[in-house]
């Protein structure tokens, strides 16, 4: 299979990135500074992350879409404002994760936001689930772009003028330059910061006109290290369809008013697991010293019996650190907990540790 | 008389007398990116040549580095296990990584020169 570009592969390539494939498109991991400086770069001025490998699905439809939308999602639809978004997922029967999404409700549906790796064969799940009967587009014309860190508000006012009145994870509509994008105040960095829907047409001259005002292009790498010291889950790391949502620790985002009645997929197992607890469960790890623990290092307790593996795993620019994430078994989950490491052969010692690693620095609202 | 080779592993070695000086190149550090751990092998070790002698990590994989000789591990460099950015900084000469008694002189002589290895390392980058 040939492998994908997005719209702003020539601009990558001017700007002398590096590529990796990735979900089968050809995206840059780093640019000629690299990942580290990148990192720092967006935590404390603003960075641009060309995400148009990731799915945009628009489904068109009013009331009846959102009943049926909510026997698939365990969110309070019906109580969403038009242009509010929620995290979350999409699950089988035994709430096992699909993928996780990010769901927003807009005057003519819903549009959601889907993992690159994913977005196929969500489509495929959704158009089942929903038997056909809503006009659904997973959107090609459009790419998709995120701009992260503290001064990303000011800049991008600059080009759109009013996005700045946006409160944290709601979007609208925006006329610009003779075309509509759809902003929404919203990332995966642990920053204040916004995605753009725009036209492949439209895009690149976009994100130079950005780049001239002081935001600077960030790849994949950077974006890694920076949601993994925000403390926030990658599909295919710490979420897959071996996992659920309550082991993911992510119970924060499934509605309340949900859970007493159920009704959406996956309730049975998650009501269950919300009353019983999971056996294993998500949590943030420190190995002391420099130590790198990557994916699939396998976790040990003080007796050589294993109790958890590591799903994703760095060094955080910001915390200047070591840091990972992991399954671990319940009772090993407090914070503070002393583990054992397995790393080339020999243990080295860990700490279970609050998430994020960094503090956030997300605007609730502007009042 | 100090005499500069290079491995395909991206390793270089300066011998001056029979003691090896042993890092790796900016080839590969431009290769691997930002480093942020080094490991080292323990002073008095013996190591032989092509085996394993410590290890590098980037902020996206972990890279064994090898010896292109052999010989007993007669000093490390504590500094860039301290600081591994050192290493981005200046591979080719305070980020050292070991120095070796060397065993065997003649093993100096299945290395590559400078000119061979920019050559070997221009084919080998993508």
């Amino acid at each position: 299979m040939e492998i994908k570009k997005t719209s702003l592969n020539k601009l990558h390539q001017d700007n002398n990135a590096k590529f990796v494939e990735f979900a089968g498109y050809e995206m840059p991991i780093q640019y000629s500074k690299g990942i580290i400086e990148e990192h720092k770069f967006t935590r404390s001025h603003s960075g641009i992350f060309d995400v148009s490998h990731m799915g945009q699905l628009f489904i068109y439809g009013d009331e009846g879409l959102t009943e049926e939308l909510e026997k698939i999602f365990p969110l309070d639809l019906k109580n969403l404002k038009i242009n509010s978004s929620k995290y979350s997922f999409l699950m089988n029967d035994d709430a096992g994760i699909y993928d996780d999404l990010i769901i927003t409700k807009i005057e003519e549906g819903f549009l959601i936001i889907l993992n690159a790796a994913c977005k196929d064969k969500d489509f495929e799940i959704l158009s089942n689930l929903l038997e056909n009967k809503f006009k659904m587009n997973l959107e090609k014309n459009r790419s998709l772009i995120a701009i992260q860190g503290p001064e990303s508000v000011k800049i991008l006012n600059s080009i759109i003028n009013g996005v700045d009145q946006l409160k944290f994870m709601t979007g609208n509509w925006f006329d610009t330059d003779n075309q509509k994008l759809f902003v929404t105040r919203s990332g995966y960095t642990g920053e204040d910061g916004f995605e753009i829907s725009i036209s492949n047409d439209k895009v690149e001259k976009f994100v130079e006109n950005l780049i001239e005002k002081g935001a600077q292009l960030i790849g994949l790498g950077a974006r890694d290290t920076l949601r993994l010291e925000a403390g926030l889950c990658l599909y295919g790391h710490e979420l897959d369809i071996n996992k659920t949502p309550v082991e993911a620790n992510l119970r924060w985002a499934i509605s309340k008013s949900r859970l007493s009645n159920g009704g959406f997929i996956g309730s049975k197992k998650i009501m269950k697991q919300m009353q019983n607890g999971a056996s294993q469960i998500r949590v943030g790890i420190k190995p002391e010293g420099r130590l790198i623990a990557r994916e699939k290092t396998k976790i040990f307790d003080d007796t050589d019996t294993q109790i958890g593996e590591i799903t994703s795993g760095t060094f955080g620019p910001s915390v200047n650190g070591p840091i990972a994430m992991g399954y671990i078994d319940k009772e090993f989950s407090k914070i503070d907990t002393k583990i054992l490491l397995e790393v080339r052969g020999k243990k080295y010692s860990a700490y279970v540790c609050e998430l994020p690693f960094y503090k956030k620095n997300y605007v609730k609202g502007v009042n | 008389m100090s005499e500069v080779k290079f491995s395909k592993e991206h390793e270089w070695i300066n011998l001056e007398g029979d003691i090896a000086t042993i890092g790796i190149t900016k080839h590969a550090t431009e290769m691997l990116g930002d480093i942020v751990f080094a490991e080292l092998p323990e002073k008095g070790s013996n190591v032989e040549k092509d085996g394993t002698a410590g290890v590098v990590e980037s902020t996206k994989a972990a890279s064994d580095v090898y010896t292109p000789v052999s010989g007993e591990v007669v000093d490390t460099n504590q500094a860039i296990v301290d600081d591994p950015s050192k290493i981005n900084q200046d591979p080719e000469n305070s980020a050292w990584f070991f120095k070796l008694k060397i065993k065997d002189p003649s093993e100096m002589d299945t290395l590559m020169n400078k000119d061979d290895y920019d050559k070997f390392a221009k084919e080998t980058s993508v």
